[in-house]
């Protein structure tokens, strides 16, 4: 379990110094004034591209020992609707669900008040599910 | 249960990067975005984030509500609606080529254009 721990710690600290949890990188993203984000989502494309590319050619496993398995992605209508609203949180939080984690470590603790309001949003599509179009 | 762990580490990790690895040169910000939200009383352009919008005090204000309290409801209940953020369509989803994943990340991209552009700007001025 130490091993996610220290794979969190180092997630954290790099959303951190590449300063994606800033909510003026965002900004700037959503304004095209800076490149930042842009490069940052970039490059980790490329490395996801190519660490993929490694995964797949050594045939390597998670640290459990079990094979990786690379979800296929169906489309539905949920991609549409629910990445528009994903986009609205992500330019009013300035975050992402990952990033939400690294803020309030950063020290923004009232964060923690919109990382409940995340969870909730995620149990409340549970409970409407049916009823939105897929 | 790994994912807990995981999580728990990225919480540290953002206090590493500040108390231990901290940069102590403030955040530069784009003139542009500065005086756009100067305009709007915005301040705390050093700091990761604008502590004059993300404090407790200001969660009884209905703009302080819709930042932190809709905008987390958004961020969680889009993630799910999408199956999947940033991370599992943008990053781990294009890598693999997967066209849903390009469709999530456009529209994630839109709804951030909408909403920075023309939404959070009446959000603001409230």
């Amino acid at each position: 379990m130490l091993k996610y721990f220290i794979a969190g710690l180092f997630f954290g600290i790099i959303l951190v110094k590449a300063e994606i949890i800033s909510w003026w990188r965002i900004q700037e993203m959503f304004r095209c004034q800076s490149f930042h984000m842009y490069g940052v989502i970039g490059s980790a494309v490329a490395v996801g591209i190519l660490s993929v590319w490694v995964i797949r050619k050594c045939k390597i496993r998670t640290l459990a020992g079990e094979p990786i398995v690379l979800s296929v992605r169906k489309f539905n209508k949920g991609q549409v609707f629910g990445g528009l609203l994903f986009g609205f949180g992500w330019a009013v939080t300035g975050a992402c669900p990952g990033p939400l984690f690294a803020q309030i470590g950063a020290g923004f603790t009232v964060v923690s008040v919109t990382l409940l309001s995340a969870i909730a949003g995620t149990y409340v599509y549970g409970v409407v599910r049916e009823k939105l179009p897929h | 249960m790994w994912n807990l762990f995981f999580v728990a580490g990225i919480l540290a990790g953002g206090w590493v990067a500040v108390h231990v690895l901290g940069n102590p040169a403030p955040v530069k910000v784009d003139a542009r975005l500065v005086l756009e939200m100067r305009g709007y009383g915005v301040q705390g352009f050093g700091d990761l984030m604008p502590a004059g919008l993300f404090n407790w005090g200001a969660l009884a204000t209905l703009k302080g509500w819709l930042l932190m309290v809709m905008g987390g409801f958004l961020v969680g209940f889009g993630t799910r609606y999408a199956g999947g953020c940033t991370s599992g369509h943008t990053i781990m989803g294009l890598s693999t080529l997967q066209w849903p994943s390009l469709v999530a990340t456009t529209c994630f991209m839109a709804g951030g254009f909408v909403m920075a552009n023309w939404l959070l700007p009446i959000i603001l001025k409230l």
